[in-house]
């Protein structure tokens, strides 16, 4: 029976791997990515769904799962891909045993996000399948078609979406679930164990499949031609949802075929084929310019390809309807221009957030040295950096904000002060916690504690209620654990202690814990 | 026949209810939609906006193209002009009247609403206080959607009206008539100003 739902492009894919017969997802939260687990989480208490503690332990947990002959998903932004990179790379190279589809959500222009890199290249560096749905019914559909490629090949299968498609709805029309695999744990052993000689006959292999893995790209149901009569000045190749911006500008109105690319590696006899039958080509990809580069190796240097690269399209940010237009040689016709009156309205930590009055109490003492440095970290809390408070000097990736402060009071920085996440500490902060207090490094840590991973709108935090164990664990004398609740009253006893932390010459840990305002008012009012 | 629709406002005044309400009116007609939201970051006292696309016919882009929206649906006045280039030129705006002020920034609000008066479709109404002096404190969106719900056109008001019903119906029957309590105060201030 075919029924038609409403669906976010996270939820569809999520409702495409529950129907594939999914038996676990692993995912740390991170937009545009979360509403996928969250939708598993809400719907299929018979999955597998958990919150994991980072991207890494997640790509392990599920290539564990495959590896015993079950259907395993993977979830993260893109950032994440840089975190669970390790894993992700050799799983091509141990191979797969139940299908395993690694998820990466990107984000161009980011909307949520320190860069825009485009994970199409982890797909090309691991040498796997890569799949980029244009649409959600086709993330529906694709996701089914992944599982069977991974299984076919034996061989992670990388799905990118991008922020727009991820969080768009439309309606979609959905199947009947299959059944789960059976539990079938492997039993061969030499292609798990990347003992040297087993790495290079398994890496071998992966080299032999790539002329498989390009043959179904030349052959992918989703990979299709759109041609017009005779030969055209120019051609597009659209990849993804750029096909969408394409199509919205009516290209068959002015003669120009395209090429929809939604399966990779590049199928290149296909685009040769239809190269033929063009002057020149623009490539509109959302993301880095991943195709528009490849172009030149199949085309030739000669032949004349345009894009982002080029200029034609711009070189950063997501694609719109506008700027693919632009490139296609269609005016808009706008009727108002920007209005006048207009400010730019950037985002706030909430009224009544515990991480406010840290960064009042931060801000208070820090002022009383001549060169004190606060390096921060990723989530609510890097919204600090914006006025009024201004408070932090650094944001780069997950768990940065303890090592940077190590590696800054190493050089001499004085007071160096690491302010970090309860999610972000247990995500990737506690192992540089660890080098800090081994090396008797003089930095104090914060980790502003709001019991929950609260940025992405409320997930379960792995360390919640453990954070002084933790800490202890590692090896912090309990002395230099110190918790406060952060709220304005108690301002001198925050501001106190902060000081004496900062004049103790080693580590120390400061724990401002206060539940996330967002995450109270919901159980408030679920009460009701 | 197809309608682009922006709603417009700041990261928690509840324009995704609106568009939910919209939504499905539009999944019960048979309309093809397409709705992109903004989710992370932004819902933090940030400038919010979807993008909401129905259509008899097929939709490509989840984004609505520069001079292409039919009607653009603000909970704050500055937000419903920050998207006046996306604006068709018979397009209409209905926006509250209400400013939100939590930036340092904020233009002079004459200066503002004597361009928004300017435009040439243009509906606005304090919807907040309408809610609060009748007791709806907390549905001044659908206040708001009550106001659009004649420019949206290819939906018909009344099945607007069967959705408020079914969307708050999953929640309580109070919840219920204060909507369509809410509902109806909108579409008749608009109807008195016009």
């Amino acid at each position: 029976m075919i029924e038609r739902k409403l669906l976010l492009g996270d939820e569809a894919i999520a409702l495409g791997a529950l129907h594939a017969g999914l038996s676990g997802v692993y995912a740390y939260p991170g937009t545009p990515s979360t509403e996928i687990t969250e939708y598993i989480q809400n719907n299929a208490p018979q999955v597998r769904s958990r919150w994991c503690t980072n991207e890494k332990t997640a790509m392990e947990a599920a290539l564990g799962m495959s590896y015993a002959g079950k259907r395993a998903l993977v979830c993260m932004k893109h950032v994440g891909m840089n975190v669970a990179a390790d894993a992700f790379v050799n799983s091509a190279i141990t191979g797969v045993n139940g299908g395993l589809v690694v998820l990466a959500a990107d984000d161009p222009s980011m909307h949520s996000s320190q860069n825009e890199q485009d994970s199409r290249f982890y797909g090309k560096f691991a040498m796997i399948p890569v799949l980029e749905p244009s649409s959600q019914q086709e993330a529906y559909d694709m996701i089914k078609y992944a599982y069977q490629l991974s299984e076919q090949m034996k061989l992670p299968v990388l799905f990118r979406v991008v922020t727009r498609l991820a969080h768009s709805r439309a309606g979609v029309e959905v199947g009947e679930p299959l059944p789960q695999n059976a539990l079938n744990p492997e039993t061969d052993r030499t292609h798990w164990v990347l003992l040297p000689a087993n790495a290079r006959r398994q890496y071998a292999s992966l080299v032999e499949k790539q002329a498989e893995i390009l043959a179904c790209s030349g052959n992918s149901p989703f990979n299709r031609s759109l041609p017009v009569e005779g030969k055209a000045a120019l051609g597009v190749v659209a990849c993804g949802i750029a096909y969408n911006y394409v199509m919205e500008n009516e290209p068959e109105k002015l003669g120009i075929p395209v090429l929809k690319l939604s399966q990779y590696p590049l199928p290149g006899d296909a685009i040769k084929a239809f190269a033929k039958n063009c002057d020149s080509i623009l490539v509109v990809e959302d993301g880095q310019p991943f195709a528009e580069e490849l172009l030149a190796g199949i085309l030739g240097s000669d032949y004349p390809v345009r894009g982002r690269l080029t200029g034609d399209l711009p070189r950063t940010g997501e694609l719109t309807p506008d700027s693919v237009g632009a490139a296609l040689g269609i005016a808009a016709p706008q009727s108002f221009s920007s209005a006048r009156n207009l400010m730019p309205r950037p985002p706030a930590l909430c009224q009544g957030c515990g991480h406010r009055d840290v960064y009042n109490a931060l801000n208070k003492v820090a002022s009383e040295y001549d060169n004190a440095r606060i390096f921060g970290d990723i989530g609510c809390y890097t919204l600090g950096a914006l006025p009024p408070f201004r408070a932090i000097d650094s944001c780069v990736d997950m768990g940065a904000s303890i090592t940077m402060a190590k590696g800054a009071a190493d050089a001499g920085v004085f007071p160096s002060i690491a302010v970090i996440g309860d999610s972000t500490f247990t995500h990737s902060g506690m192992t540089g916690l660890l080098d800090a207090i081994n090396d008797n490094a003089n930095i104090t840590v914060i980790i502003s504690d709001n019991l929950t991973t609260a940025m992405t709108g409320g997930q379960d935090s792995a360390g919640t209620n453990k954070f002084e164990a933790i800490c202890i664990g590692l090896g912090l004398s309990p002395e230099h654990v110190r918790v406060v609740v952060p709220v304005p009253k108690n301002m001198d006893e925050i501001t106190r202690i902060i000081r004496e932390e900062i004049e103790y010459k080693g580590v120390s840990v400061i724990i401002p814990r206060r539940e996330c305002m967002q995450t109270l008012q919901r159980k408030l009012r679920n009460k009701k | 026949m197809k309608k682009d629709i922006i709603l417009a406002g700041v990261g928690g005044q509840g324009i995704l209810t609106i568009a939910t309400i919209i939504a499905d009116a539009a999944t019960a007609a048979g309309l093809k939609l397409k709705q992109a939201e903004v989710h992370g970051m932004s819902q933090r006292g940030g400038d919010v906006q979807s993008n909401l696309r129905l259509s008899t016919g097929d939709i490509y882009s989840d984004l609505i193209k520069k001079g292409d929206a039919d009607l653009i649906i603000s909970m704050e006045p500055m937000e419903a002009l920050r998207y006046l280039p996306y604006l068709a030129g018979d397009g209409w705006i209905v926006t509250s009247s209400h400013t939100f002020r939590n930036i340092p920034d904020y233009p002079e609000e004459d200066a503002l609403f004597q361009e928004l008066g300017a435009l040439p479709h243009v509906a606005t109404l304090p919807i907040e206080d309408v809610a609060k002096d009748n007791g709806l404190p907390k549905s001044a969106n659908v206040v708001l959607l009550g106001m659009a719900a004649k420019y949206i056109e290819i939906l018909s008001v009344d099945q607007l009206r069967q959705s408020v019903v079914r969307i708050f119906g999953a929640k309580s029957e109070k919840m219920v008539e204060a909507n369509l309590k809410a509902f109806e105060l909108g579409l008749a201030a608009v109807n008195s100003l016009s």
